[in-house]
């Protein structure tokens, strides 16, 4: 039974640092593709669009990683997950819904950006789950 | 929901992370369990009940019922 345990804890960890290597990669990918253009191969289409593949290809790693981490959870930790990305996600349609509108009858100054509704889904998150283990803690 | 996991934890001289490894659960798991903070599903009742050697029910208490 203690191997089986043992088992338990080495997949979750195992599942963990996937999750953080694949992440990681995708991150990186990302500023490849961002300042690669300008600083790098000098706007070569190939070259981007080579680069945006590998990107592609590494964020559907990422999505999976992360599917596989969440299924190693336990129980507690899953309901966790949840709330937090079922308030991320209402968050980003409202939030994002909201921001847009600003945009578009030019309440905004400046033009709303995909990059923000992304930082305020993975703060809403990590909110959610800072929040979530004080309830549980 | 009630439960007597604290008390069978200190019988058996057992720490909250000895039970989480035993029941394949994180330790905060078995805390929020222990505080009647979170229920868990019947399966992991059943292997806390199994790993206690006792039933469902002389762990788990429904405090609706009384």
């Amino acid at each position: 039974m203690n191997t089986q345990n043992d088992k338990w804890s080495a997949l979750t960890r195992k599942n963990t640092k996937h999750l953080a290597y694949w992440t990681a990669a995708w991150v990186l990918t990302m500023a490849v593709v961002a300042f690669g253009p300008k600083f790098v191969w000098n706007f070569n289409a190939t070259v981007s669009v080579l680069f945006i593949v590998i990107n592609t290809v590494i964020g559907a790693g990422m999505i999976l990683a992360n599917k596989r981490y969440l299924n190693g959870l336990d129980e507690m930790q899953r309901k966790l997950s949840l709330e937090a990305m079922a308030i991320a996600l209402g968050v980003g349609v409202v939030g994002g819904l909201t921001y847009s509108m600003l945009d578009m009858t030019d309440i905004l100054s400046y033009d709303a950006e995909i990059s923000h509704l992304v930082i305020l889904i993975s703060v809403t998150y990590l909110i959610g789950i800072i929040i979530g283990n004080i309830r549980y803690k | 929901m009630k439960n007597r996991i604290k008390v069978l934890r200190a019988e058996q001289d057992m720490t909250q992370a000895q039970l989480a490894t035993a029941v394949e659960v994180s330790r905060q798991t078995i805390n929020a369990i222990e505080k009647g903070k979170f229920d868990p599903s019947l399966p992991l009742a059943f292997r806390i009940a199994r790993l206690f050697e006792l039933s469902i029910e002389d762990i788990f208490q429904d405090e609706e019922a009384g």
